[in-house]
């Protein structure tokens, strides 16, 4: 929008070259604000992992770290004492299965609503869309009673049922989208050719929608590596929690002798993954959530 | 004939397609709050040994003259309104830089999303961290650097500034999930828009009044939306930050719930609450919703 006026009416070199260019300034002084904005808390968590404590609860904040006052010791406190490599597997499992089985659910779903008219559609529509504004915390007190009277507690599955549903409505949405934009004629001359609908999804449709399984699941995956308020109350096996779990009880404890290091230390650890998750994926991250949102 | 046949024997296979989502989506959003409705009107705590007892709407009775009720949805109000107001604004103003032409855009696109990606509960911990009030960077850097204020602040500590801290922190978490969707409003906007705009004397301001604005709203609205009921929802973040503290200055509804149930077991009266929460979620989409259609046809917008 600020770039509009230039082409029309070319300002003479004299004036560009006494004029500062507010515009341009502006615009740098808003990129750096994001990137810090952005980047700074992470940032600080990283760095307060690499430092001793001496050097984390020193007078005067120590921002970068000298080489007598850094170390790794955080990190091998995370991995021998505290265990962290059970929880991060743990987070693992359970956002993989679930992913896997809510694009396994999901996405005939959204194909059988976005090309076959069955009644009821819009009916299911509306309340896949609706349920998107449901918090976790009015769902968990009825599934925790479910949980306990059908034994599922310290079940993987007391997760995975879960976040399989709450990842439903963002796959059915993006891929109803997608599979809307397909063009159809595929389809067509694949009934002609005498495939039922299952056999012409498995070998035709399936290889098509790979970018767009790959783009819901990473959504999912992230969905269900963050997800806290189930995972608090349905696992309360040491062994078997999560990895946002695990580290918010970490030396929650007790108040006086916060484990700083640690703590920062199993931030980083804990969203490392979703870090690299964004930096290979950053497209189609965005691409599915406002296909997700926008177009639903 | 076959047509016919055809057809049907495609609807049943739709059916059996859409089926198990169907069920999940039921079993895991449906019966929980039909749960609630039913068991709200009973009593289920340690005073019942956690027995059902019929009690009618003695738990309803009872909430409606609960004052920690009351406060923690106050609370939660003022938690959502100013969270949301500071996540259109910056979330417009980092989308509206996103859409600017720059070299290292996608870098600084990638930062901008990475905050809606790590795990809340974690980012609290970090929030926490840098909030410290012997340790903390933030203190630090209002006192050492800017010389903003004189001495540190007990951010956690205080009950207005643990709801500032609070606030700040969802904010900046959040805030890049509305720069994603407005983003992809402004992209949407035809340049030739601008340009025309241009010709006929537009200023770059009158140009976003006028035409981004309107144009984006859409987005803005559905923006809005969601966040609202997330916000309306928070949990994790506060919970790892304040617990609720100091002295029940932060605690949300949600917190509220939480304690009703796993502190004090209260099954009975926990359910009421998820169902009067629900309800005012309910009522608060229904009454924007209403009003958006109604401003809609007013201005002839669609």
């Amino acid at each position: 929008m600020t770039t509009a006026p230039q082409p029309i009416t070319p300002p003479s070199s004299e004036s560009q070259g006494n004029r500062i260019p507010w515009q341009r300034i502006a615009m740098w002084a808003a990129v750096i604000f994001t990137v810090l904005f952005s980047l700074g808390p992470p940032m600080w968590e990283l760095l307060t992992s690499i430092k001793t404590n001496d050097a984390i609860t020193a007078d005067s904040v120590v921002y970068i770290p000298s080489w007598d006052q850094f170390t790794f010791e955080h990190y091998v406190q995370l991995f021998t004492l505290n265990q962290f490599h059970i929880y991060i597997l743990n987070s693992l499992f359970v956002a993989v299965v679930s992913t896997l089985l809510c694009l396994g659910i999901g996405a005939p779903a959204a194909y059988a609503l976005a090309r076959l008219r069955i009644p009821g559609e819009r009916l299911v529509l509306t309340c896949v869309m609706g349920v998107t504004l449901f918090p976790y915390i009015l769902l968990f007190l009825g599934l925790l009673r479910l949980v306990q009277f059908t034994g599922l507690a310290n079940n993987y599955l007391a997760l995975i049922i879960p976040y399989t549903a709450i990842n439903m409505p963002l796959t059915i949405l993006v891929m109803r989208s997608f599979f809307q934009q397909l063009p159809k004629d595929l389809e067509d001359s694949a009934k002609i050719d005498g495939y039922n609908v299952l056999q012409m999804l498995w070998q035709i449709i399936l290889p098509m929608t790979l970018p767009a399984l790959v783009t819901t699941g990473i959504l999912a995956f992230i969905f269900a590596w963050n997800e806290f308020i189930f995972a608090l109350t349905f696992i309360t096996q040491e062994s078997m929690k999560t990895i946002p779990v695990a580290a918010a009880q970490l030396g929650g404890t007790s108040l006086f002798e916060v484990p700083y290091g640690p703590l920062a230390a199993a931030t980083v650890v804990g969203t490392l993954p979703l870090v690299i998750l964004v930096l290979f994926f950053q497209r189609k991250i965005v691409q599915g959530l406002t296909a997700g949102s926008v177009k639903g | 004939m076959t047509q016919d046949y055809i057809r049907q024997r495609e609807r049943r296979t739709g059916w059996y397609l859409t089926i198990p989502a169907v069920l999940v989506l039921l079993l895991v959003y449906a019966y929980p709050i039909i749960w609630a409705f039913v068991s709200s009107l009973f009593t289920e705590n340690l005073s019942t040994n956690l027995t059902r007892e019929f009690s009618g709407f003695d738990n309803y009775v009872r909430l409606a003259l609960d004052g920690r009720f009351w406060s923690s949805i106050w609370n939660t109000a003022v938690f959502t309104v100013v969270s949301l107001i500071f996540e259109l604004g910056l979330g417009l103003g980092i989308a509206l830089t996103l859409d600017q032409g720059f070299r290292g855009r996608g870098f600084v696109r990638t930062a901008a999303i990475l905050p809606w990606a790590l795990p809340t509960a974690l980012i609290a911990l970090a929030w926490r961290w840098i909030f410290n009030d012997q340790f903390g960077v933030w203190n630090d850097m209002l006192v050492n650097w800017f010389h903003i204020i004189p001495e540190s602040i007990s951010w956690l500590g205080d009950p207005f500034w643990a709801m500032v801290a609070v606030i700040a922190a969802d904010v900046w978490k959040t805030t890049s999930f509305v720069a994603i969707l407005l983003l992809a409003g402004l992209q949407s906007i035809p340049q030739d828009l601008y340009e025309a705009h241009a010709i006929d004397g537009a200023s770059p301001w009158q140009s976003f009044r006028q035409i981004t604005l309107p144009l984006i709203m859409p987005q803005i609205l559905i923006a809005m939306l969601f966040r609202f009921a997330l916000a309306f929802g928070i949990f994790d973040l506060v919970l790892v930050m304040t617990g609720g503290g100091p002295g029940g200055a932060t605690e949300m509804v949600s917190l509220y719930i939480y304690d009703t149930v796993m502190r004090y077991l209260d099954f009975g009266y926990g359910a009421a609450l998820v169902v009067v929460t629900f309800l005012i979620l309910i009522a608060v989409v229904a009454i924007a919703g209403l009003s958006i259609a109604k401003s809609r046809t007013a201005t002839g917008v669609e």
